[in-house]
């Protein structure tokens, strides 16, 4: 070097497009070697994509069905039903106040329902169910979907005297749409209250435990036989999305009496939140370790495209190449290589994505994901954010992964490069 | 050392930056692999065990009708002998005799509905664990006292603490009413809410009479020294009741299906990712070595020139790839062990995991269990693709010409 010094050097830097073209072109110098990195980049980037979407869809399902079988976004209740969900844990209508409170815009529907442990019984068998008094109207906008009726008719009023239950259960009791079954229930003095009831219609749910769990009358009609004036057991409440209930949510709780409880779903069933919760942290834990898997490769290959071109790189430097060009060049040349591989990686997981929109079955775990929560379709669920997520941590960590090959090849020394065989 | 295999050891040393960078990136995967797949074996291990221990048992011996359609009807007569004759006979006593049926139970103040457990005091606590969790009170005086055991929640719901009484109201087996009148001597806790609300146990012989089941009941529940033997046992027992073709015995996959599935959607799902990073090792093994391959064009030139085969070179090529991959395989699993071997020890958590063991009855900790199996298994396969891998550039060498090949650049 220090022979070197009295020359007067000009030391050179390059225009963007000549780096850019020298990248490019150094690139497909040994296109086996980038076709197999592109291959490994879009291989990873595709399955970060496609596994983030398929986790997504399965917790969106899960949270879906928790939510909208029941509870609501929202629900109010009293302090200990749900510990104890007894008829003696009732409460009083909503008051004007929640009524004025529950008219904001946020709130997509609402309804009162009595939900109360029973026996059904046929001629056949008697079974446990959880009694629902609904209110047929703001019922169906909330939760029960009138499509899955699958023979007869939902009920027609709160007065309406039939009584609507699952496929299952009717298989269970051996009874079936027009016949006559036995309902028997508590009522708050502690007196069996039973009456027959004529089922008017069947429903059959997406998850099979729920047709063996609820069966549906009207409020009215049970508040009749259970000797209650008014009372209900819930106020359920849904929103536009479930992901902005805690923004309306506090509205509902201030308009709320006292000696009520009123949660939103993320507390009422901290399964769903910690999954959803959970799912944020698996998703980057994964793009991470897809990313690390993929980093050794981006190492070696740029380390060995290093390593081809000591002489050539020695050569550039003696002729007053200034060594952040050459820093500049291999970053740019492991940015068009994490380029490409992201968009083929994008492209597949857009394309293998989009044939499924239409749900995956996996009825044949079906028992299984129902204890999780999940239906038996799976529906993928692309989320931009987790696309750009993923693309990010791939070019960020990818070029700063970069840096210490590039900045190893900046640092040469001249003289020892040239000579190098 | 032969002559290959210290060719192959010199050759990797040649470049040493991109051999470890190969050998990191198997270090890696196996490392997560080992750890991943303890962990996972781990947390089945306990949902099974959890899932089965409050009441399934391993084995269960029904009528045949009545896993699709538990109805009291289908029940079978004779089951408190025919459970003692196959504790003789298998030489156990974990084999326990029940009934099953709903009441309405009623205290002074409240109602619930119940499935009730008729069960053989003697013999349940070695099937099922419920009589171990008794919080207060006792287990049954007799088998044809008329006492129950309840969950917590169900007592605090109901009002009762022992001695107090409790009235069912059910059906009994030929149709008839049942009604009877039992006092509460023990309160269990599981720590799962919908057991300690809804299941009960009382003993059989006062079941029986209950609900007029005469010598009749619905399961006899059985118990194997460990998962791996279920199978054979229950070809035994199949043997043994081959005299009562209305029998039947199922194991835990059948009675409680969705335990099975859970686990194979979970497997599936692992096995997704596993695969994904046992792919991108096999990329990067490829890619060193068909660079090292093309680097050494003149070299195998030279070679092939002097006469060596190109089955020769092609398995010196195998074998650098197989020291690396041996070498990753080692040093992966062996940090991978040490890992979940100090977790197996210390329990392992994550957040989230609270609300999610609660669901699927596992504990809020998991231990990964470690076996040959799960150590092996995904370093194994790395071990393989790696191998395979490297056919391609071996491959290469066989359609070499010596006199090109040494003027390459």
């Amino acid at each position: 070097m220090n022979t070197m010094q009295p020359i007067k050097l000009t030391k050179t830097s390059l225009p963007f497009k000549a780096i850019l073209t020298l990248a490019w072109r150094n690139l497909w110098r040994n296109h086996r070697r980038t076709l197999i990195m592109l291959s490994a980049i879009s291989v990873g980037v595709w399955a970060m994509i496609f596994m983030t979407a398929l986790m997504r869809g399965m917790v969106d399902d899960m949270i879906y069905n928790g939510i909208r079988h029941l509870p609501g976004e929202v629900q109010i209740q009293h302090p200990q039903y749900r510990d104890d969900p007894s008829i003696n844990n009732s409460i009083t209508p909503p008051d004007a106040r929640l009524l004025e409170a529950l008219k904001i815009p946020q709130v997509k529907a609402w309804t009162s329902r009595l939900k109360v442990p029973a026996v059904i019984a046929s001629e056949r068998d008697s079974r446990g169910v959880i009694l629902l008094g609904v209110i047929p109207q703001s019922e169906v906008k909330l939760s029960f979907d009138i499509d899955s009726i699958s023979e007869g008719r939902f009920l027609e009023s709160s007065h309406d005297n039939g009584l609507v239950i699952g496929a299952k259960m009717a298989e269970h009791l051996e009874t079936r749409l027009g016949k006559r079954v036995v309902i028997m229930s508590q009522d708050p003095d502690n007196n069996i209250a039973d009456r027959g009831f004529r089922i008017i219609g069947i429903y059959k749910a997406k998850l099979a435990s729920q047709e063996e769990m609820y069966v549906y009358a009207g409020l009215k009609t049970l508040q009749k036989l259970l000797h209650l004036d008014n009372q209900i057991s819930e106020i359920a409440i849904t929103g536009e999305d479930y992901r902005n209930t805690d923004k309306w949510y506090p509205l509902i709780k201030n308009a709320s009496r006292e000696n009520r409880q009123t949660l939103p779903w993320y507390e009422a069933d901290s399964y769903l939140s910690s999954m959803l919760k959970t799912m944020d942290g698996f998703v980057l834990v994964w793009i991470i370790v897809v990313f690390l898997a993929l980093s050794f490769g981006l190492v070696n290959t740029l380390v060995m495209a290093v390593f081809e071109r000591t002489r050539e790189i020695g050569l550039m430097l003696a002729l007053g190449m200034r060594p952040t060009m050459i820093l500049y060049q291999i970053l740019t040349e492991s940015f068009l290589l994490l380029l490409i591989g992201l968009l083929a990686g994008n492209v597949f997981a857009l394309a293998s994505i989009i044939p499924l929109q239409d749900g995956i079955d996996i009825s044949s775990v079906a028992k299984g994901m129902e204890m999780m929560g999940n239906s038996s379709m799976l529906y993928p669920a692309l989320k931009l954010n987790d696309m750009l997520l993923a693309n990010a941590i791939v070019i960020v960590l990818g070029l700063l992964t970069s840096v210490l090959p590039a900045w190893h090849a900046s640092k040469l020394n001249p003289i020892e490069a040239l000579n190098q065989t | 050392m032969n002559i290959t295999l210290r060719m192959a050891w010199r050759n990797l040393w040649r470049h040493k930056r991109r051999t470890w960078l190969t050998v990191g990136a198997m270090i890696f995967s196996n490392l997560l692999l080992v750890f991943m797949i303890s962990l996972q074996f781990g947390s089945y291990r306990m949902m099974i065990d959890n899932t089965l221990k409050p009441y399934t048992g391993h084995l269960q011996i029904q009528h045949k009708a009545y896993n699709d359609d538990p109805k009291i009807r289908n029940s079978f007569a004779g089951i408190v002998p025919l459970a003692a004759s196959l504790r003789r006979q298998l030489n156990t006593r974990k084999i326990a005799a029940r009934g099953v049926a709903f009441a309405m139970t009623s205290s002074k103040t409240r109602s619930w509905g119940l499935q009730l457990i008729g069960v053989e005091p003697e013999f349940e606590p070695l099937v099922s664990n419920l009589p171990g969790l008794l919080k207060q009170g006792c287990y049954f005086s007799a088998s044809d006292a008329a006492e129950i055991i309840i969950g917590t929640v169900l007592a605090r719901n109901l009002g009762v603490t022992i001695g107090d009484e409790l009235t069912l109201l059910g059906g009994g087996r030929d149709g008839s009413f049942a009604a009877g009148i039992v006092k509460v001597t023990g309160i269990f806790e599981s720590g799962n809410n919908t057991i300690d609300r809804n299941m009960a146990q009382l003993p059989l012989a006062y079941f029986q009479s209950l609900f007029t089941m005469q010598t009749h009941g619905h399961n006899i529940a059985i118990v194997a020294q460990d998962l791996t033997r279920v199978s054979a046992l229950q070809q035994r027992v199949n043997k043994l009741i081959a005299n009562r073709p209305e029998l039947v015995v199922l194991d835990w996959n059948h009675l409680q299906p969705g335990l099975k599935q859970a686990i194979q959607a979970d497997l599936t799902s692992a096995w997704f990712m596993y695969g994904v990073l046992i792919i991108l090792v096999a990329f990067s093994v490829l890619n060193t070595q068909l660079m090292s391959v093309l680097e050494r064009t003149r070299e195998f030139g030279i070679m092939l020139a002097l006469g060596i085969k190109p089955a020769r070179l092609g398995s010196l090529i195998l074998t650098e790839t197989f020291i690396m991959s041996f070498l990753g395989l080692a040093l992966g699993t062996a940090l991978g062990a040490a890992i979940a071997f100090y977790l197996s020890v210390a329990g392992f958590s994550y957040p989230g995991m609270e609300e999610m063991a609660g669901k699927f009855n596992i504990p809020e900790r998991i231990y990964p269990s470690l076996s040959l199996l799960s150590i092996f298994i995904g370093p194994g396969i790395v071990f393989i693709c790696s191998l395979l891998a490297a056919i391609y550039p071996a491959g290469r060498l066989f359609f070499l010409h010596p006199v090109s090949a040494m003027r390459a650049v």
